[in-house]
């Protein structure tokens, strides 16, 4: 059993490190071959692990080696395959191979082929630790391992500005929630004495309340920088600069779910402190919203369905923050299914339409791609959360548990939310595929359907979309060996009427939207109102960063170099070297060559001996 | 007047050194540079001898007996060298010679 | 006895050797050096040192002597030699210093009472052969190597004041040595 957890995560590094031979070589077929053939075998493995789970098997708890080891502090390398493991490592691998055999069709003509295969697995590899770690230091290593592999891919086209820029935004907003996730893990290590989660986990229940609440909060802010919640959200938005298959694999299934799974992991701590939970859920909610109104606008593709994973995300830290954590956890592995395929639909669109992203500048397209289009139609019907596809079940469920905790609030929001998901997918829909006659004949375009293995290879996801949802008894009676039960405290009526009034608001978001686009985009005058230009440029955050945080730290920079580098340092080291320079200059008039001035100095030389030896003799002697 | 001692003998020696080197120093004439150390290696001498002879040992006349060999030779060559340089540059004054400067 | 000769010869000494270093005249200097030299063979008379006292006077005072008057005879003596005189206080203290210092160094109990004899004299013998056996038998390899040295002193002093040395007879062959000698009546007769 233990060989198929090494497989599981040894074979996407091998994979990795295979394509980085080539890296700087032209295209060879072979990189994007071997690398998802190995990621096949690391999802057979996660599979067989899964199936052993199920039928009663004990959880793995290996340890590969001794990491640190000092004083008190033990960390090894350890990986433990339990039930909340064993299903995100099934939703990496699959999602992975899929983006992985449909990038070897999408990044045919991309010069840096290899490259693009090196680093996507060894993102696969990151992850994989992040999951499979079983402490704390295991996975801040995959945490981190994640976030390069990430600047690397959304920057992979480096010659573009506006990706490196993006890349480095990314990273540096990661960065920030990282510091506060260390925090939280020094906190964890100071107060419990150890990184492991089982003893870690053990030890919190004797802790002081606001140690646990600071602990809590720390290691949210770390969840809040990959899952880019509000206010560090600018970063996914942008990270769509990176090739598609990369946005499909980053920032729709795994890295972004990194947060969630943090707070599913943590789950005794945050048991243990609820109000930092209900604080999570109100965020949550709010950001479901927040990214929800800026997705209803926008003219760009990918960004739409940017904006839509970080609704979603915020549906699932909703979930975990009132402490339905197995519901999170179902509603990341069907979200994951269902947005990569979204993902890898349009990003067949954008090729056949030679990277053009403006859904304003397509429209017909169903006549010439049928299946993306059958398959976007499947994705954006699961995410609106339409039965009996996965997205219903799933977040019918977390509307559940926010009726069922009382907070009706929350409840309200998310159930708009759910209305204007429906609407903005449909919109996007409507827009590229159908609104009337072929808009981008005017522009100019030539579109054609994907190669015919990315349409197999996207294929399963969509099988997944579609079946995932019935899987809920299972995966319930699964999870919950672990994770706690939630009680949904709800008469059986009132949930009927929850479902139905939340099934009005998606059905009803749909229609909507086909009927709004049926002919095309709106009428321009609407670009012209308030509301418009506030959403469209995303409540105008990024520029508020931009003029209240990058500007005056660029130029502390500055101040930094000009004033203390150059004047203080330096001038500190060049000091020491003019001072030896002209002691040298100042002594080197002893030597005029005249021999009668260098014997004076020779018995000046003598006698300082002398007396050094009379001094030293004399405190021998007094000494002794 | 007390019994001389080695102490005697060393300060005496000390004494001839001290004037050697005042000459060492003071001249300026290369001929006479050389009579001033030929002054220090003498005091050297006495004060070898002076200690051989107070300890029972012989290597002090050893010692003085090498110095006066190499002393000689000394002089031979020093001064072969002082005839070649005084018909090249027909003066032997030391303020003269600082093509050594540096 | 002994202390009346050790101090007659000391002030002797010293006098003639501060006149040395003081004279402006070469030849006033070279004859106290001489004098000097003989009172400090006396010393080693006193001492005991009777082959050594034998070996200064040939020695020193008479053969680096008489090099020194030789090599006088060279320069120019008639002028008196000038000399711009620095500092004469910072001499007189620096040399004042060392010679206060070296005899601290010497009478200081620490130094004097740890010396002791590494080759212990032949008893109930003469100077001159009790220095002939430590000489020969533990000084040998220095007696050796001082002779090469005075054999390599000798071949540089030749060398620095041989003329046309360049030429070797024994190697020309006999038609040139005859070139060489007509040449040279030549150059006699033309003369």
């Amino acid at each position: 059993m233990e060989m198929y957890l090494y497989i599981a995560l040894f074979a996407p590094l091998t994979g990795s490190l295979f394509a980085a031979l080539f890296g700087a070589s032209p295209k060879t077929l072979w990189t994007g071959v071997v690398t998802s053939a190995l990621l096949f075998a690391s999802f057979v493995s996660s599979l067989t692990l899964f199936v052993y789970l199920i039928q009663g098997g004990a959880p793995l708890h290996t340890e590969l080696m001794t990491w640190m080891e000092t004083g008190n502090l033990y960390i090894p390398f350890g990986f433990v395959v339990d039930q909340v493991s064993a299903t995100m490592m099934i939703v990496v691998t699959t999602v992975s191979t899929v983006v992985h055999v449909y990038a070897i069709g999408y990044m045919d003509h991309d010069r840096a082929f290899n490259r693009f295969f090196a680093w996507l697995s060894a993102f696969v590899f990151s992850m994989m630790i992040l999951v499979m770690s079983d402490n704390f230091a295991g996975m801040f290593i995959g945490w981190e391992g994640v976030g390069l592999c990430s600047w690397a891919l959304i920057g992979f086209w480096y010659h573009k500005e506006s990706a490196t820029w993006a890349a480095n935004e990314a990273f540096i907003m990661n960065r920030i929630a990282d510091l506060g996730m260390l925090i939280g893990i020094f906190l964890i290590y100071w107060n419990t004495g150890s990184l492991q989660y089982d003893h870690a986990f053990a030890v919190m229940p004797t802790l002081d309340t606001t140690v646990l609440t600071l602990m809590g909060i720390f290691l949210f802010v770390g969840a809040m920088g990959k899952s880019a919640q509000f206010p560090l959200h600018t970063w996914l938005a942008d990270a769509m600069e990176g090739p598609t298959p990369v946005s499909a694999l980053i920032h729709a299934a795994t890295m972004v779910t990194a947060g969630v799974y943090l707070v599913v992991r943590a789950h005794p701590l945050y048991e243990l402190i609820p109000d930092v939970g209900y604080f999570i859920a109100g965020l949550g909610a709010f950001v479901a919203m927040f990214a929800a109104t800026m997705a209803l606008v926008n003219r760009d593709i990918k960004r739409i369905i940017a904006y839509s994973t970080l609704s979603q995300l915020g549906y699932m830290f909703v979930a975990a923050g009132l402490g339905a954590y197995w519901v999170a956890l179902f509603h990341l592995m069907a979200h994951a299914f269902f947005k990569a395929l979204l993902f890898l639909g349009a990003g067949n669109v954008m090729h056949a339409m030679s990277d053009e992203l403006d859904p304003m500048k397509m429209g017909g397209l169903y006549k010439v791609m049928k299946w993306t289009a059958i398959l976007m139609i499947l994705a954006s019907v699961a995410l609106a959360g339409i039965w009996p596809l996965a997205g219903f079940f799933s977040k019918d469920n977390i509307l559940e548990v926010a009726f069922s905790s009382d907070h009706y609030v929350i409840w309200a929001v998310l159930w708009i939310t759910a209305g204007l998901t429906a609407f903005y997918s449909f919109r996007l829909i409507m827009l590229a595929f159908f609104s009337g006659e072929a808009r981008y004949k005017q522009y100019g375009f030539h579109p054609h359907e994907a190669y015919k293995f990315m349409l197999w290879a996207m294929s399963p996801l969509a099988v997944l979309a579609v079946v995932a949802g019935w899987a809920e008894e299972i995966f319930v009676y699964f999870v919950t060996d672990l994770l706690p039960e939630f009680e949904f405290h709800i008469h059986h009526n009132v949930e009927m009427m929850l479902i139905v009034v939340t099934t009005i608001m998606a059905v009803g978001g749909v229609f909507v939207a086909v009927l709004m686009y049926k002919n095309g985009p709106l009428n321009p005058k609407w670009e012209k109102t308030a509301i418009y230009k506030l959403l469209f440029n995303q409540y105008y955050i990024p520029k508020f960063y931009d003029e209240f945080f990058s500007k005056p730290y660029a130029e502390l920079s500055k101040i930094f170099w000009k004033q203390i580098d150059l004047k203080v340092v330096d001038a500190t080291v060049d000091f020491i070297a003019t001072t030896i320079y002209k002691t040298g200059e100042g002594t080197h008039t002893m030597q005029n060559g005249n021999l009668s001035s260098m014997l004076r100095w020779m018995v000046i030389g003598v006698v300082v001996l002398l007396i050094a030896a009379v001094a030293f003799t004399f405190g021998l002697q007094v000494a002794g | 007047m007390m019994e001389i001692g080695l102490t005697h003998y060393l300060v005496l020696a000390t004494i001839l050194f001290a004037i050697g080197l005042v000459g060492v120093m003071r001249r300026k004439n290369l001929l006479m540079l050389f009579m001033a150390s030929e002054i220090l290696l003498n005091a050297v001498n006495v004060a070898f001898a002076a200690i051989g002879h107070y300890y029972g040992d012989l290597t002090g006349q050893m010692f003085a007996f090498f110095v006066i060999a190499i002393a000689a030779s000394e002089v031979a060559v020093g001064l072969g060298l002082l005839i070649i340089w005084y018909k090249r540059t027909g003066t032997i004054d030391l303020d003269t010679m600082t093509s050594m400067r540096g | 006895m002994e202390t009346i000769a050790f101090y007659l010869f000391a002030a002797l000494t010293i006098t003639m050797f501060t006149y040395t270093v003081m004279s402006s005249q070469a030849l006033f200097a070279l004859s106290s050096m001489a004098a000097g030299m003989i009172m400090i063979s006396a010393f080693f008379f006193l001492l005991d040192a009777d082959f050594l006292g034998v070996v200064q006077i040939i020695v020193y005072t008479g053969a680096v002597m008489a090099l020194y008057a030789f090599g006088m005879m060279f320069f120019d003596t008639t002028r008196a030699v000038k000399e711009h005189n620095t500092s004469k206080i910072m001499v007189l203290t620096l040399s004042t210093l060392a010679a206060v210092l070296v005899i601290a160094i010497v009478t200081m109990p620490l130094i004097a009472d740890n010396i002791g004899a590494v080759f212990p004299e032949p008893a109930g013998v003469d100077n001159p052969k009790a220095v002939g056996i430590v000489l020969f038998t533990k000084y040998l390899v220095p007696f050796e190597v001082a002779a090469v040295m005075l054999l390599v002193a000798m071949i540089a002093g030749i060398v620095m004041a041989g003329k046309k040395m360049d030429r070797s007879l024994t190697k020309m062959k006999e038609e040139e040595i005859t070139m060489l000698r007509q040449e040279e009546t030549l150059q006699k007769v033309t003369l």
